[in-house]
């Protein structure tokens, strides 16, 4: 009884209880609320790639070239053409979703590794042409100027409340879309695609358009989540929001959270980003890199035990748990 | 025209490392279907390996390649036996174990040696060349090219001539059999592994004589290095020499003929095109 109601009201209660988070003062300058809109921004990337990568079978390296195109679109629309972000951020969402078809579709032909490979080729390709291309700044990135704070500038100079009702907004939306996606046709069409594409293609799915529609949309919320990076961090540049780096952190979020399930990429955010955020802080004086150097042993150890990730251990958890309870009426009697 | 023949020496001189960067890589996907993520990483460890043997004991990459190789062989042999045998076989978990493994042996470099460039000065072979009317050929890039040969060379022949070397084969084209028809699958994914690790090694010996060493140097030839064996095919070495042929002149001609800046935009296009074409690399069945 009570699974399924955590399973029916769980998530509306969650965003309930993060949009009510601000009015217990918990939210405002520190390091907490930061650490929480990273959260809930990587829980949202990473769902964005768990539809492709995990319902749709497909692992993409390359979801840090849409997140860049939305993080360019806000930027460019601030720094370069001195308007409010939200245009900018609009076009680089349909931006990053045609792109992502055109990229796509001759992909999708690809299997296994040729598949992961030619999406770091993509990303590389981006990558150094963003590194020459003047108009958006270049190698040196777009820096943003000094803006009044306001929802229609979305900045805030110092109080972090309006990025955080943001990051909530975002987090929400993904989540939300994903529900229904999961009970809807398209999210059982795209689960058969993935678990055999010629079974499904000869009941009659087109698996190629499911995929390409899975990118698409996979590809608008990155761009999205990209447009909220770029106006929370400031300033975009090639290396940080369109590389390799940041292609892993969409796939390593959802894989440690386990793909394929709707609470893992919120789970993978929930372990990794404070596990990031505080190494970095408390660990400096060790030196660079000992954040990282965890951080992979993390991934290896992850990958070794439970590559199902931390859904595939709640699971594992809840089996033995249902197991010792079956096991015990019998011996009470 | 003696400028174009230059431009087109020049690719083959890189063309001739990469394949030599991704020989290992080559013959561990090919038998054992793993992309290590880390070769980039082991390729710079084994450059720090030959920086500090110069640096300290004056030693020259002419020789620590040796130390080198067996370094690597032994990095490769703790790899599979800690990571990448335990994720065998569960879908995506070895890319991402070996990219666990990337990280973490990058941060250390970082870590220990800071992120600086350490250049070793006064190598035998650094700055010297080979003067032939207008052409000139720098003695490091074709030493590296002729190693590149020899080892591609040998681990052909290792492939197809030897009885270890058909075990190998057959482990390749199907575990499974080769188990049953006696073949220690097991030793082979060790050996196999050691033995791409060691070649890397080679290379990464090599690299110092004219190039710095930093933890960041890894990237971009393991990068490479999946190209080309993405591109010559399924642990075909002959396919893996002609499609790092293909990257290094492609490379060198668009430096020459657009900017420098453009010749990696070219060299990951060029993959992109013909892996389109051909799905399975040039060799790849």
């Amino acid at each position: 009884m009570n699974s399924k109601i955590i399973r029916k009201l769980g998530f509306p209660t969650l965003v309930f209880a993060l949009a009510l988070l601000p009015a217990f003062g918990v939210i405002g300058k520190g390091f907490t609320s930061h650490v929480l809109i990273l959260i809930l921004l990587n829980a949202a990337m990473a769902q964005a790639w768990n539809l492709i990568g995990g319902y749709g079978g497909q692992v993409s390296f390359g979801h840090s070239v849409f997140f860049g195109i939305g993080a360019y679109g806000a930027a460019y629309a601030v720094c370069v053409g001195g308007n409010a972000p939200w245009g900018g951020a609009l076009a680089g969402i349909i931006i990053a979703a045609v792109v992502s078809v055109l990229v796509s579709y001759p992909c999708f032909k690809l299997k296994g590794h040729y598949f992961a490979i030619a999406t770091f080729a993509i990303v590389e390709i981006f990558n150094r042409l963003f590194m020459v291309w003047d108009w958006i700044g270049g190698a040196l990135g777009l820096d943003y100027p000094i803006l009044k704070d306001s929802w229609k500038n979305f900045t805030w100079a110092s109080d972090k409340t309006g990025y955080y009702y943001g990051a909530v907004v975002i987090f929400a939306l993904v989540f939300a879309i994903i529900k229904y996606l999961e009970k809807a046709r398209f999210g059982y069409y795209l689960r058969a695609v993935r678990e055999g594409q010629e079974t499904a293609e000869s009941l009659g799915v087109n698996s190629t358009r499911m995929k390409l529609a899975a990118m698409a949309l996979s590809a608008a919320v990155a761009a999205l989540c990209g447009a909220f990076f770029a106006q929370y961090n400031y300033r975009v540049d090639p290396p940080t929001v369109m590389s390799l780096d940041m292609s892993m952190k969409f796939v390593l979020v959802a894989i440690l959270g386990g793909i394929g399930t709707f609470w893992g990429p919120l789970l993978g955010a929930l372990v990794l980003i404070p596990l990031q955020e505080y190494t970095r802080a408390y660990l400096a004086k060790l030196g660079s890199g000992v954040d990282l150097i965890i951080f992979g042993l993390i991934i290896i150890l992850m990958m070794e035990f439970q590559p199902g990730g931390i859904m595939g251990i709640l699971s594992a958890v809840r089996k033995k748990a249902i197991a010792a309870r079956s096991q015990k009426p019998e011996g009470a009697r | 025209m003696s400028m174009l023949i230059q431009v087109v020496l020049d690719g083959i001189w890189s063309g001739l490392l990469y394949g030599l960067v991704a020989a290992g890589l080559s013959l561990i996907w090919g038998v054992m279907d793993v992309l290590n993520f880390a070769h980039g990483e082991f390729l710079m460890a084994a450059m720090y390996v030959s920086f500090w043997l110069g640096f300290l004991f004056k030693l020259d990459p002419l020789v620590t390649w040796i130390a080198a190789g067996a370094f690597l062989f032994i990095l490769s042999v703790l790899s599979y036996k800690l990571v990448v045998k335990r994720t065998m076989g569960k879908a995506m978990a070895p890319l991402l174990a070996t990219f666990g493994l990337s990280m973490l042996i990058k941060n250390f470099a970082m870590n220990r040696f800071t992120p600086n460039f350490r250049i070793l000065s006064d190598t035998v072979m650094d700055g010297k060349s080979i003067i032939f009317g207008e052409v000139v050929i720098p003695v490091p890039q074709f030493v590296v090219g002729i190693f590149s040969l020899v080892v591609l060379g040998a681990l052909y022949l290792f492939l197809t001539r030897t009885r270890f070397g058909w075990a190998v084969q057959a482990t390749a084209m199907d575990a499974e059999a080769a188990r049953l028809m006696g073949v220690n699958t097991e030793r082979i994914f060790l050996l196999v592994f050691g033995i791409g690790g060691a070649c890397v090694g080679v290379a990464g010996g090599l690299l110092p004589s004219y190039l710095a060493t930093h933890p960041d140097i890894g990237t971009l030839f393991g990068l490479i290095a999946f190209m080309v064996v993405a591109l010559g095919g399924f642990g075909s070495i002959p396919g893996a020499l002609l499609a790092a042929l293909i990257i290094g002149l492609v490379e060198s001609l668009a430096g020459f003929y657009f900017a420098p800046v453009y010749k990696y935009v070219a060299v990951f296009g060029i993959y992109l095109v013909v892996i389109l074409v051909r799905p399975k690399g040039l060799f790849g069945w």
